[in-house]
C-alpha cells in the first residue's frame, strides 16, 4: 500500500481495489451493535482542516473512531495558523506530537503534497483547492461497484463545474483507472483548457449524455461564479445543465444519481431528483466512514485481514 | 589557474593595478595575451611582456566582456534579509557580469531621485559591480500617475530604463504617455508584459499542466496581447520599447512582425524559460514558482529559436531573490521568482552555445553587447569586439568553457538560495571577473 493517499492520478488499479475491497469488510462493522474496531489503538489521527468542511470533517473523525484511534481535529479558525504561522510549522508541531496519519483539507492545491515533504506520518488528503479529492472518488466508486456490481464498462457522467472541481478530477482519475468511461460536461467556460490530455469525454450538452449514462454525478456549482462572468444567470445555469425529473427520465432505468453535496437544491439539481431512489447521496455519506475507514486502515500498515 | 597577487590591486579606486591575462581566447578565438593597465585594457597580442604586471596564467581560458544583466532584483531597500546590494553585486561578480540594473520594486519604490540615488551609491561603495538603477513608470508601481521619470534621469544615478516590473503598465494611455515622455532623455520603457483581469490569481501556465494540477492558468495570450499593443504604441509614437522576460512562442512571434515594421522594439528572455518547463510544477515545489510562469517545451524551442535569430535580444537574469518562508509554503502562498546571477552564463552555455545556437561572439553580444545598447551605457560597451579592443575599459570574465561544476546553493554568494538547479551539474566556469581593470573574481572566488 502506497505511504500517503495525495491523489487518485497516481493511485493504481491494485491499490485501488484494495481499498474499495477493504472498504467492504468495514461496512460491515457499521451493522454489528458495537461499532468499533480495536485495530488503530494507541494510534493518533490528526484532522488539519484549513477550510470549513464539517461533513468530510465528521466524517474521517468516525472512521478513525471506529477503528479506536485517537483523533485530534485541528482547525485553522482560532488556532496558531490564524496568526500567521506557516503550514511548515503547522506540520512540524504535529510531527512533534506524534501524528501517525495527518488528513488535510486545505483552499491551496498541491497543500498536502508539501506536507508529506516535512512530515514522517501519512498524509491523507481530504480536498486540496481545485486539484483533487481522493476519498470521495474512492467513496463514489465504491458506491457505484455497492449500487451496480461493477465498475468496468460502465459510462460514467460527471456534470458542473469541472474547471474547479476536485471532486471532478479525482473521480475521472480513478474511475478510468477502473474501467469505465468517463464524459464531463459544462458549459465551456467551466472545461479547463488542457483538458484534452484527460482521459474523458468533453460535452457541453447534456441532453445527449443523459439517455447513454449509467451514472450521473452532479457537482455543485458556486454562485460566485456567475458573477465571474462564467454563465449569464443561476436559471439559465440550471436550464441547460441542471437535473431535473424531465431529464432523470432520458436516463436508462437503472442509472444513479449522485452528489458529493452539500447540493444547491433547485439549481444543479432538482429537489425531485435530489430525493428520488435513484439517488444515492445519503448512501454516499454512509459509504464514505468504511472508505475512509479502510484509507486510514491501510496507511497505518493494514493487510487484507483485517480482524 | 594560478597567479600571483600583490598588495596593489586592492586599491579600492578603479586602478586595477596592472595585470597580464597569458594565453585568454577572445570571444572564443585564438590564445593571445591581455594586458590590463588600471582601468584599461591595454594591449593585446602574442607573447607580451609588461614588467611588474601580475602574471595570470589563463592558458585556455575564453574572455568575454563584462555581462550586463538588465533585470535584476537586488532588494535594498526593503528586504535585506533576502538580498542586499553588496550580496547581490557579489553574486553577479561570480556570475561574470559588471553591471547590473536594479529593478524599482523595492520598499521604498524606486520612484523618486532620491532612492535611484541611494541605490547607486550602494553599489559604488559595494564596488564589485556597476549599479545601475531601473525606476519606476509609475509612482509606487501602483500604475495610476507617472513617476518623476526627469528627475530620476538627471539624478548621479543617471537612469535609463523605466519599468513597473513586477506590475504591469496595463493603462493604454499612462503607457502611451510613459513611451512618448522618455523620449526626451533617450529612455526605454521596460514592460511587464500581463494583462491583469486575464491573469487575477494565476499560478501557472495555462494548459495541460495547471488542468492536471488545479492551479489557476497563467494564459499566453495575456503576455501577447499586451506586447502587440505597446509594439503598437511604441510604433505610433516612435519610441523605445523593451520588453522584460519574454516567455511564449507567441510574443517571439509578435516581436519578430515588430520588428519587421522597424519599430525600436526589444526584448530579453531569462534563462530559465530556455530550460525550465511547466511540468516541474508538478512536485508543487515553489520553487518553480516564477512570473511569467514557466511554459511549455514548444515555447522553449522557440525562445532559443529568437534569440540565436535576433528576435530577441538578450539574456536578462530576472534575479529574484526570496528568504526560505516565502518560498517554503504551499504553491499559491509563495513568492515567485528565483534567483539566477551565479547560474546564468551556464545555463546560457549548455542551452545556446553546446546545442550550436549562438558561437561565443554571440553569446557576448546576447549578455553584455545588447543589454549595453538596450540600457544605454557608454558606446565602446555596446559593441562585443569593440569591447576586447586595446583601449576599452578593461571590464572582462574569464570563463572555463570545459568546467563543469555543481549548484549547491549553500556555496551561493546571494543571500537566498531559491534556485531551480540545485544538485544539477552545469557546464563553464567564470575563473576570474574584472571591473575596469581590478579582479573582483579571481580563481572562481570573490576577492
Amino acid at each position: 500500500m502506497i505511504r500517503h493517499l495525495l491523489s487518485t492520478e497516481d493511485l493504481g488499479r491494485d491499490d485501488a481495489l484494495l481499498v474499495l475491497d477493504t472498504a467492504e469488510y468495514m461496512a460491515t462493522v457499521a451493522d454489528r451493535s458495537v461499532k468499533k474496531l480495536p485495530t488503530l489503538r494507541g494510534r493518533t489521527v490528526v484532522n488539519l482542516f484549513f477550510e470549513d468542511s464539517t461533513r468530510t470533517r465528521t466524517s474521517f473523525e468516525v472512521a478513525a473512531k471506529r477503528l479506536s484511534a485517537d483523533v485530534i481535529n485541528f482547525s485553522a479558525r482560532g488556532s496558531s495558523v490564524s496568526k500567521g504561522e506557516s503550514l511548515k510549522d503547522t506540520a512540524l508541531t504535529l510531527e512533534a506530537m506524534g501524528a501517525d496519519v495527518v488528513v488535510c483539507r486545505h483552499p491551496a492545491s498541491g497543500a498536502p503534497r508539501r506536507l508529506a515533504g516535512w512530515v514522517r506520518g501519512s498524509v491523507v488528503n481530504a480536498g486540496d483547492g481545485t486539484h483533487e479529492h481522493p476519498t470521495q472518488a474512492l467513496l463514489d466508486a465504491f458506491t457505484i461497484r455497492r449500487r451496480l456490481g461493477r465498475l468496468d464498462g460502465l459510462s460514467v457522467t460527471i456534470v458542473g463545474d469541472i474547471l474547479h472541481s476536485r471532486v471532478a478530477r479525482s473521480n475521472m482519475w480513478l474511475l478510468s483507472t477502473l474501467g469505465a468511461a468517463v464524459t464531463v460536461v459544462a458549459p465551456p467556460t467551466l472545461v479547463p483548457v488542457g483538458i484534452e490530455r484527460w482521459p474523458v469525454t468533453v460535452s457541453y450538452d447534456l441532453d445527449a449524455v443523459l439517455p447513454k449514462s449509467d451514472v450521473v454525478i452532479v457537482l455543485r456549482v458556486q454562485r460566485e461564479r456567475m458573477t465571474a462572468a462564467f454563465f449569464p444567470t443561476e436559471r439559465e445555469y440550471t436550464r441547460r445543465y441542471g437535473l431535473d425529473a424531465d431529464r432523470l427520465a432520458a436516463m436508462p432505468a437503472s442509472a444513479l444519481v449522485m452528489h458529493p453535496g452539500p447540493m444547491v437544491r433547485g439549481m444543479e439539481i432538482a429537489s425531485d431528483v435530489a430525493d428520488s431512489t435513484r439517488s444515492t447521496a445519503v448512501e454516499q455519506v454512509a459509504n464514505g466512514v468504511s472508505v475512509r475507514m479502510a484509507v486510514l486502515y491501510l496507511l497505518l500498515g493494514g493487510t487484507r485481514e483485517v480482524a | 589557474m594560478t597567479q600571483r597577487v600583490d598588495a596593489a590591486v586592492r586599491d579600492p579606486v578603479d586602478s586595477g593595478g596592472r595585470w597580464l591575462l597569458r594565453g585568454v581566447r577572445p570571444l572564443g578565438g585564438a590564445a593571445v595575451d591581455m594586458l590590463l593597465d588600471g582601468p584599461v585594457l591595454a594591449e593585446i597580442g602574442p607573447a607580451l611582456s609588461a614588467p611588474g604586471a601580475t602574471v595570470l596564467d589563463a592558458d585556455g581560458l575564453i574572455a568575454l566582456p563584462g555581462l550586463v544583466d538588465l533585470h535584476t532584483h537586488l532588494r535594498e531597500p526593503g528586504r535585506e534579509d533576502a538580498e542586499t546590494v553588496a550580496s547581490g553585486t557579489r553574486a553577479a561578480a561570480l556570475g561574470g557580469f559588471t553591471t547590473v540594473f536594479a529593478m524599482a520594486n523595492t520598499e521604498p519604490v524606486a520612484d523618486t531621485a532620491g532612492v535611484v540615488e541611494q541605490v547607486w551609491r550602494l553599489g559604488r561603495t559595494a564596488g564589485h559591480c556597476d549599479v545601475r538603477p531601473v525606476g519606476a513608470v509609475t509612482e509606487g508601481l501602483h500604475g495610476a500617475r507617472l513617476a518623476e521619470l526627469g528627475a530620476m534621469a538627471s539624478s548621479a544615478a543617471a537612469v535609463r530604463v523605466f519599468s513597473d516590473d513586477g506590475n504591469c503598465v496595463s493603462d493604454a494611455v499612462l503607457m502611451r504617455r510613459a513611451l512618448e515622455y522618455v523620449k526626451a532623455f533617450d529612455g526605454v520603457i521596460a514592460q511587464h508584459a500581463q494583462e491583469p483581469r486575464l491573469t487575477e490569481n494565476a499560478q501557472l501556465n495555462e494548459g495541460v499542466v495547471s488542468a492536471r494540477l488545479g492551479l489557476p492558468g497563467w494564459p499566453a495570450a495575456a503576455e501577447e496581447a499586451i506586447i502587440a499593443r505597446d509594439a503598437l504604441l511604441a510604433g505610433h509614437v516612435g519610441s523605445r520599447l523593451h520588453v522584460c522576460h519574454v516567455s511564449t512562442a507567441g510574443s517571439v512571434e509578435i516581436l519578430r512582425w515588430a520588428k519587421s515594421k522597424g519599430w525600436r522594439v526589444t526584448a530579453e528572455v531569462t534563462p530559465h524559460h530556455l530550460l525550465l518547463t511547466d511540468d516541474l510544477a508538478a512536485s508543487y515545489d515553489p520553487v518553480y514558482k516564477v512570473n511569467p510562469p514557466l511554459r511549455t517545451a514548444a515555447d522553449v524551442e522557440a525562445l532559443r529559436a529568437g534569440l540565436a535569430d535576433g528576435t530577441i535580444d538578450c539574456i536578462a537574469t530576472d534575479h529574484a531573490p526570496h528568504a526560505p518562508q516565502d518560498k517554503e509554503t504551499e504553491w499559491a502562498a509563495a513568492r515567485p521568482g528565483m534567483v539566477g546571477l551565479e547560474t546564468a552564463l551556464s545555463i546560457a552555455i549548455m542551452v545556446m552555445v553546446e546545442p550550436g545556437l549562438l558561437d561565443w561572439a554571440g553569446l557576448a553580444d546576447r549578455m553584455a553587447g545588447a543589454p549595453s545598447r538596450i540600457g544605454g551605457l557608454p558606446q565602446a560597451s555596446r559593441d562585443v569586439a569593440a569591447a576586447l579592443r586595446p583601449g576599452a575599459v578593461a571590464n572582462v570574465v574569464l570563463l572555463d568553457p570545459a568546467a563543469r561544476w555543481t549548484v549547491d546553493p549553500h556555496a551561493f554568494a546571494s543571500r537566498s538560495r531559491n534556485t531551480p538547479y540545485a544538485g544539477r551539474s552545469l557546464p563553464g566556469r567564470v575563473q576570474a571577473t574584472f571591473l575596469r581593470g581590478r579582479p573582483t573574481v579571481l580563481d572562481g572566488k570573490i576577492v
